[in-house]
């Protein structure tokens, strides 16, 4: 077939930003037949392909791709499910103008080949036509368990399950999904197409045991002497918010992210009939301060409940964190950017209810260790931005209970569990990954660390 | 799912719930607490474990129907079930090494308090209590404590039954009359755990609170239940719930608590109207 040499990529149908920003069903509506086949033609199906080297898992595209070209969807899907086992996820969500399409050979003159949307219309194809139930493997008889049932444990449990082993997932909260369906609103990730990865992680054998606190209810080391777990994965993410310790931050009406978005998401405090309440935004001002997918998803939740926001970030518009999609959807969809701004102190009414956030203005200075250049403050700059909120989304960090309650497991400085080169922590058979072991990252980061821990898993216990 | 092993009315708006939850059994220990969802739809609320017994891998908790979910909760009966409960959460009360203690319950916060005292007279301290309740038709428990503790003062507001007046006010007599404890340990209203703190500040006595500001999971993952204590920000449901009384801003904490009132009436209305409407 002919190689499409047009050097846009077929933009994404999506819902108007004006009706969309009122609701919270999916923005990204994913490509047709018709621009899916389209689009698949700009791949040149290089010989060298960069593109999988920018991808953390390597996922091989042109392959993919090819297939797509073939119209065998499903044969496309095996391909990416290879290396990938939440592609519906990591099409939607990876921040690929960073990894894969950076890399993309057609990205030097015009835009890159659209991977992750090419990767969403085959995984929702999939989820849309495939009747294969999923078998149950054979027994080996090694039981596992999984801490956390974010992408890496997930990822880990799916692994394990298909070698025949017999693993539990223990969850904190009362849903699996970890930030899938926490964190990352509807309107980006559908919480159906989670609840389908957990649905057949079940089919194949995989108990998931919810509101489990480990460390709490039941220790790694229980689980390991007096339950028969011979191997532990942990993939317990970063879910410890930080705040700016600012003057005013204990107010009402100051929200961490992830209080803000576990209300919404994993609440559903949008709902009439949900029993959980979020402040009422209608016609009030909200300031996120932050610059990341986080801060991005807080301001357009705060915008569909009827807010004017503002993103507060220290830095300039070409340093945002943010995937480049979600900070074109929120200015589509009305959200204001303040950035080169600090807040220094939120101030309050005679209820202790936020009524405003003082800030100075920053200009960028000489590039720090990271690279970016610095952010300086601009003396006698302050003003007062007039808020009725202020969602802090300055990022997270390992929560210290699993540390705190393992005999012998470590941690480095900013408390993320230390593991060798196969996902081995200082604990013989306590594995780990993800969000646990680096810090905040991302989706496909943390499936890949579930992946390793699987196989390293399975090679130990091969082995005894 | 979590089933109710027994349910018994203590007031009509007091009620003792037996959960079967062994694992939560196993490990409870006095002054930590547990979250339950009632169902599907239903928020997240933290409610102290009352008393649990390891063998029956039961939980024992007693919840006072305050608003929709407390309200939705007291309309489940023996045998139904709960649809989450997690736990044990919090840090576990410090009872050890203590001569002597205080401990001040007010209203359902005796239920709390109960575990609580009760671990101070296991561990061999002298215990000494103050209760305190709106009037005679609300007084809970009021055996279970006499037999734990070696002074026992029931206070209600209008004076219909024991000592009329407040618990600070009972408080301050023992105080004066020469008692020395090592601790103070206050749960109930934040508002009477806050005079609680500032009646005993004058006498240097060690006060601790059981904070109980709104949470969610539970595990320090969300913030919202964060508190100024000494300046500092803490999470009450992992560096918590108990913390040093002297050094919680209180004002900041009763507020924090009323954050989401007019959604709670307006719940609380729906709720009930929609229990009415069954009943007919
Ligand atoms: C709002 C938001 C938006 C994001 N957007 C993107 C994006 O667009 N693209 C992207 O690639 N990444 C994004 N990320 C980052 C990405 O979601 C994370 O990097 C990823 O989810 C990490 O996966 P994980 O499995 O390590 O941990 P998590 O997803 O954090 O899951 C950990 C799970 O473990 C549970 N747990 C924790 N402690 C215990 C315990 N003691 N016992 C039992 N269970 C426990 C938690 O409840 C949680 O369910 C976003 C993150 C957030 C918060
Ligand atoms: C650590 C802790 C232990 C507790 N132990 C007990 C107990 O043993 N028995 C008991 O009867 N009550 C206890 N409470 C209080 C109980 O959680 C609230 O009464 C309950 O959440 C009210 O819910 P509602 O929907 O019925 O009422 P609402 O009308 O929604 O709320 C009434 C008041 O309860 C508080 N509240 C509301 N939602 C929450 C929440 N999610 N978390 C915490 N507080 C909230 C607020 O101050 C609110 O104004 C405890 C609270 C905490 C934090
Ligand atoms: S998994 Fe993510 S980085 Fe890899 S190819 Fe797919 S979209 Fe690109
Ligand atoms: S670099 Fe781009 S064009 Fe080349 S194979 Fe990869 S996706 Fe196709
Ligand atoms: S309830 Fe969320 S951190 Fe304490
Ligand atoms: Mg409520």
């Amino acid at each position: 077939m002919a190689v499409n040499m047009r050097q846009d990529k077929n933009p994404m149908p999506s819902q108007d930003p004006n009706v969309r920003n009122h609701n919270f069903l999916e923005v990204a509506l994913g490509y047709t037949e018709e621009q899916a086949l389209d689009e698949a033609a700009r791949c040149l199906n290089c010989k060298a392909h960069p593109c999988v080297n920018g991808c953390p898992v390597n996922v091989r595209i042109p392959e993919f791709i090819q297939k797509i070209v073939e119209k065998d969807y499903e044969g496309a899907y095996q391909v990416i499910h290879q290396t990938s086992s939440l592609p519906a996820v990591c099409g939607r969500v990876c921040p690929q103008e960073s990894q894969c399409e950076m890399h993309c050979v057609r990205g030097k003159k015009g835009e890159a080949v659209g991977i992750g949307r090419l990767e969403r219309f085959v995984a929702d194809w999939h989820n849309a036509h495939s009747t294969e139930a999923p078998e149950k493997p054979q027994s080996n008889g090694h039981k596992v368990a999984v801490v956390g049932s974010g992408p890496a444990g997930l990822t880990c449990a799916g692994d394990l399950a298909k070698k025949g082993y017999d693993v539990t997932v223990y969850e904190a909260l009362h849903l699996a999904g970890g930030v899938l369906v926490y964190g990352i609103p509807e309107f980006r990730l559908p919480k159906t197409i989670v609840q389908k990865e957990v649905d057949g992680l079940k089919a194949m054998g995989v108990k998931v045991e919810t509101n489990i606190v480990v460390g709490r209810t039941i220790t790694i080391d229980e689980l390991m002497e007096e339950n028969g777990f011979e191997a532990v994965f942990v993939g317990s993410g970063a879910g410890l918010p930080m705040f700016m310790h600012i003057p005013g931050e204990n107010l009402k009406g100051v929200y961490s992210a992830n209080e803000f978005l576990t209300r919404i998401n994993l609440m559903k405090a949008y709902k009439p009939d949900s029993d959980t309440p979020i402040m009422d935004l209608k016609g009030k001002k909200v300031a996120v301060v932050g610059g990341g997918n986080v801060a991005m998803d807080a301001a357009r939740c705060s915008k569909r409940l009827g807010a004017e926001v503002y993103v507060v970030y220290r830095r300039g518009m070409e340093e945002l964190p943010a995937r480049h999609e979600e900070v074109e959807h929120a200015i589509e969809e009305g959200v204001i950017f303040k950035t080169l701004n600090n807040p220094v102190q939120i101030n309050g009414d005679e209820q202790d209810c936020v009524k405003s956030m003082t800030c100075i203005e920053m200009e960028l200075g000489e590039p720090d260790a990271s690279g970016r250049r610095r952010p300086v403050e601009k003396q006698g700059s302050e003003f007062d931005l007039p808020v009725d909120a202020v969602i802090m989304s300055l990022g997270t960090t390992p929560n210290p209970l699993i540390k705190a309650t393992t005999k012998g497991l470590e941690v480095n400085k900013k408390g993320c569990i230390i593991v060798n080169e196969d996902g081995l922590t200082s604990r013989e058979g306590v594995y780990a990954g993800g969000d646990a072991v680096t810090g905040a990252a991302t989706v496909i980061l943390a499936m890949g660390a579930g992946k390793l821990g699987a196989k390293s898993i399975d090679e130990f216990l091969s082995a005894k | 799912m979590y089933r109710i092993v027994t349910k018994t009315a203590l007031k009509p708006t007091v009620i003792l719930y037996e959960i079967e939850a062994p694992m939560v059994a196993k490990k409870a220990q006095p002054g930590q607490f547990i979250i339950l969802r009632v169902d599907e739809n239903g928020e997240r609320i933290p409610i102290t474990i009352h008393d649990y017994d390891r063998e029956k891998g039961t939980v024992t908790i007693i919840v006072q129907t305050v608003g929709a979910t407390t309200e939705k909760l007291s309309h489940k009966q023996q045998g139904d079930c709960l649809h989450d409960f997690v736990g044990p959460l919090g840090k576990p009360t410090e009872t050890e090494g203590k001569k002597k203690v205080c401990v001040v319950g007010g209203g359902v916060g005796c239920a709390i308090a109960y575990p609580v005292l009760k671990k101070f007279h296991d561990c061999g301290a002298e215990v000494h209590a103050v209760v305190g309740f709106k009037n005679k038709d609300v007084v809970i428990l009021e055996d279970k404590f006499r037999a734990v503790s070696s002074v026992l003062k029931v206070c209600t507001d209008d004076g219909s039954y024991g000592q009329k007046g407040l618990v600070t006010e009972a408080l301050k007599e023992l105080l004066d009359a020469g008692n020395v404890y090592d601790e103070i340990f206050a749960i109930g209203p934040m508002v009477m755990m806050k005079f609680v703190s500032k009646t005993t500040e004058p006498y240097g006595v060690p006060t601790t609170v059981s904070m109980s500001p709104i949470m969610i999971d539970g595990t320090g993952m969300c913030g919202g239940c964060r508190l100024t204590v000494g300046g500092e920000t803490k999470f009450a449901c992992v560096d918590g719930p108990d913390f040093d009384g002297h050094k919680v801003d209180w004002d900041l904490a009763v507020k924090r608590n009323q954050m989401y009132h007019d959604f709670e009436v307006h719940k609380h209305e729906e709720v009930c109207n929609l229990f009415k409407k069954e009943v007919k």
